[in-house]
């Protein structure tokens, strides 16, 4: 058997390994921002204090993280059965048509009559979108991947076509509904801890921040609790051992891009009633992506994708104050760092391998080969 | 109205058609030859991107779109080789690395941009002489034809720039290669059954290094294409989803060279009408939405990746990461 195959032990396939990965995507990072003339450390601090030195930054952070768990689990479900979730964007899209349907039916009534109702519009709204890509994987054959790609660029199609010749403000500069009422938007956190002398200032947390925890503890019961769950990782790991075992890989390819896509739309409740106040065009911005590079890290861990979620909200916090300060480091930096922790944490997670091998796993212990 | 006023009519369509179906035939044939050996490449779109951006930037500074098609090629290269050395040399997952290839683009091209011409990822505007123009292969033809076929010829055959001729050149190639040479027989075993051509003493890896360099090349036309010979530099985002949309073509042509020609013009061809039609109400239905010939090519591909119009089989092992010891 290979180096690269040799098992590790536990605590070092599933802590060390991912954070040398991390560390290599972040190395190389830094030397692209040394590229461009800057100093990575320097880079590093700004966005250090930009995202965790002040309560705003800190509420930003959190806010966004919120995003980048509600997507991470999205994708991580996805994983667990052996799925690539990659239209978590056009689920959150769709989402966000619910969310908004449900904001302007009832704009005006007080948000915390509206925002079960928006969760529940979003959350059905984004399975939707993920059922035909489900079901014609599960059913018709054709690769869930390929499908769920059209599927983001449908979504697209069918925002620009709803918000110009449907349901936009006319007469607005660009495609988006009216504002939803005062009362109906979801609070700022501000006034919740206010009292505890932080002071978020205009950062848009919201109540999500608590439902995407749920939504972590959710995952956790639903993956190793429930008989669902199971199913779900038995068809992830061997689809042909399940059908052995009485599962049915194909309702668990539905059911699971079901839940996945759900999580997706719940991001739009966040963005769309708690953060723009209205339906805008792309307002996911490619969360739905950065849910990718966060489920990778992450491990498909509830645990990992909140770790994951909160780097990618110190990346996109920081990164702002970042390229306010340095205008040279753009943000787009961060779409390169997100590029390399796919690179490294997701397609070349094996290249550590055969070194941390060398170190863990002594031959002896392979006697039992097993794969 | 007679033929001659309906091919007056149809002929500058017809010519932004192959205009607006070149670059996805161009990575379209790339993601051909990728997933024909086995690897699936979803980075089409970033490699058109890097490739796009290169192009520009290359042209801009050398005064030449010769060498702005070379850095093209040679960005497109660089991240078919991390595609490479990801999924061939390391085994890793295909989707997941073609992902970070297209982020590595959409960051890179406008990070570099905005440092080297600080105008938001937009490259300076390039002037005739360093763009490819349209050639005049006009010939004498169009007078000789008369006006409808006249109009025909010189806007939809005579008139392109020279990598509009390469794209159909390449077709053909592509077709002679994979059907007729013993290179061609082996890349397309190894995208079906590795073990069979590991087992006749032939490296997979080899062979799926060589589709990938040969995907990267391709990819970089294409991004060539959009900035130096379509437009007159480079803007961020420029693909638009263009890579993503030649990935759909490949599929909606089951995998094969003379198919994916045929199916990049329909789609092509659909958004010139689109264009064309903008605003300008049909007879007997109104208006139709831009936004449905928009989203046509990807409600066909999903119908036809159900198995509701014939049947879309990928190369067997394409995805699937060969090791050599399982």
């Amino acid at each position: 058997m290979s180096l690269a195959r040799r098992p590790l032990p536990p605590l070092v396939d599933r802590l060390l390994l991912p954070l040398v990965n991390l560390v290599i995507a972040f190395a190389v990072a830094g030397l692209v921002v040394l590229a461009i003339g800057e100093n990575p450390l320097e880079a590093v601090t700004i966005m250090l204090r930009g995202a965790l030195g002040y309560p705003e930054g800190i509420g930003f952070t959190l806010y966004y993280a919120t995003d980048f768990v509600l997507a991470g689990l999205a994708v991580a479900v996805a994983f667990q059965a052996g799925l690539f979730n990659i239209g978590g964007e056009g689920q959150a899209s769709l989402g966000g048509l619910g969310v908004a349907f449900v904001c302007l039916a009832f704009d005006g009534a007080p948000w915390w009559l509206v925002a079960p109702f928006a969760v529940a519009a979003a959350a059905l709204f984004g399975a939707a979108w993920a059922f035909v890509p489900a079901w014609a994987q599960a059913r018709r054959g054709s690769h869930v991947v390929i499908t769920s790609i059209m599927f983001n660029y449908l979504a697209a199609t069918l925002m620009v076509w709803l918000l110009v010749e449907v349901i936009g403000k006319t007469g607005a500069m660009s495609p988006e509904t009216r504002m939803f009422a005062e009362a109906t938007r979801l609070p700022s956190l501000r006034d919740l801890v206010l009292p505890l002398g932080l002071d978020l200032g205009r950062s848009p947390l919201n109540p999500m921040v608590f439902v995407a925890a749920l939504a972590c503890v959710f995952v956790w019961v639903l993956i190793w609790r429930t008989r669902l769950g199971y199913e779900i990782r038995t068809v992830g790991k061997n689809p042909t051992a399940a059908v052995y075992a009485g599962i049915d890989p194909g309702h668990v390819v539905i059911v699971s891009m079901l839940i996945a896509g759900a999580l997706a739309g719940l991001l739009a409740v966040n963005e769309v009633m708690g953060s723009q106040h209205r339906l805008v065009l792309d307002f996911v911005g490619g969360a739905g992506f950065v849910g990718i590079a966060v489920a990778l890290m992450g491990r498909s861990h509830p645990v990992g994708v909140v770790l994951a979620a909160l780097l990618f909200g110190v990346l996109y916090q920081g990164g702002a104050e970042l390229a306010f300060e340095k205008p040279k480091i753009s943000r787009d930096m961060v779409v390169v760092i997100q590029a390399l922790v796919i690179l490294f944490a997701g397609a070349l997670e094996h290249m550590g391998r055969p070194l941390l091998a060398r170190i863990f796993a002594p031959r002896r212990r392979i006697a039992g080969g097993a794969a | 109205m007679d033929l001659a006023g309906f091919l007056d009519l149809a002929a500058p369509v017809a010519g932004s058609g192959i205009r607006l179906a070149v670059p996805l035939v161009f990575a379209a044939l790339a993601g051909l030859w990728s997933e024909r050996s086995g690897v699936v490449d979803i980075g089409l779109e970033g490699k058109m991107l890097a490739a796009a951006f290169a192009a520009a930037a290359a042209a801009s500074a050398f005064h030449s779109p010769w060498v702005g098609l070379a850095a093209g090629i040679l960005a497109a290269l660089a991240l078919a080789l991390v595609h490479g050395f990801a999924s061939v040399t390391w085994a890793g997952n295909q989707i997941v690395s073609g992902m970070a290839v297209n982020f590595l683009a959409a960051g890179l091209t406008v990070l570099l941009g905005q440092v080297w011409y600080g105008e938001g990822g937009r490259t300076p505007q390039l002037a005739p002489g360093e763009r490819f123009r349209a050639l005049d292969l006009d010939l004498g033809l169009a007078a000789l034809f008369g006006p409808g076929f006249g109009r025909l010829w010189s806007e939809a055959v005579a008139g392109h720039n020279v990598l509009v001729y390469l794209a159909f050149a390449v077709v053909p190639l592509t077709w002679w290669v994979l059907a007729r040479t013993r290179f061609g027989l082996r890349l397309r075993a190894v995208g079906d059954a590795p073990h069979a051509v590991d087992t006749a003493g032939v490296s997979v890896a080899s062979l799926r290094w060589r589709a990938v360099v040969i995907a990267g090349v391709l990819c970089g036309c294409a991004g060539a294409y959009l900035s130096i010979a379509q437009s007159a530099g480079f803007v961020r985002d420029m693909t638009a989803g263009k890579g993503f949309i030649a990935l759909a073509a490949l599929v909606f042509a089951k995998w094969r060279p003379v198919g994916v020609l045929a199916t990049c013009l329909l789609f092509g061809g659909l958004d010139a009408v689109a264009i064309r039609l903008q605003g300008t109400p049909l007879p007997g239905i109104g208006t139709v939405p831009v936004q449905v010939f928009q989203a046509l090519p990807y409600l066909l591909t999903v119908v036809l990746l159900a198995g509701f119009i014939g049947r879309a089989v990928p190369p067997r092992a394409s995805g699937i990461p060969y090791t050599k010891d399982r």
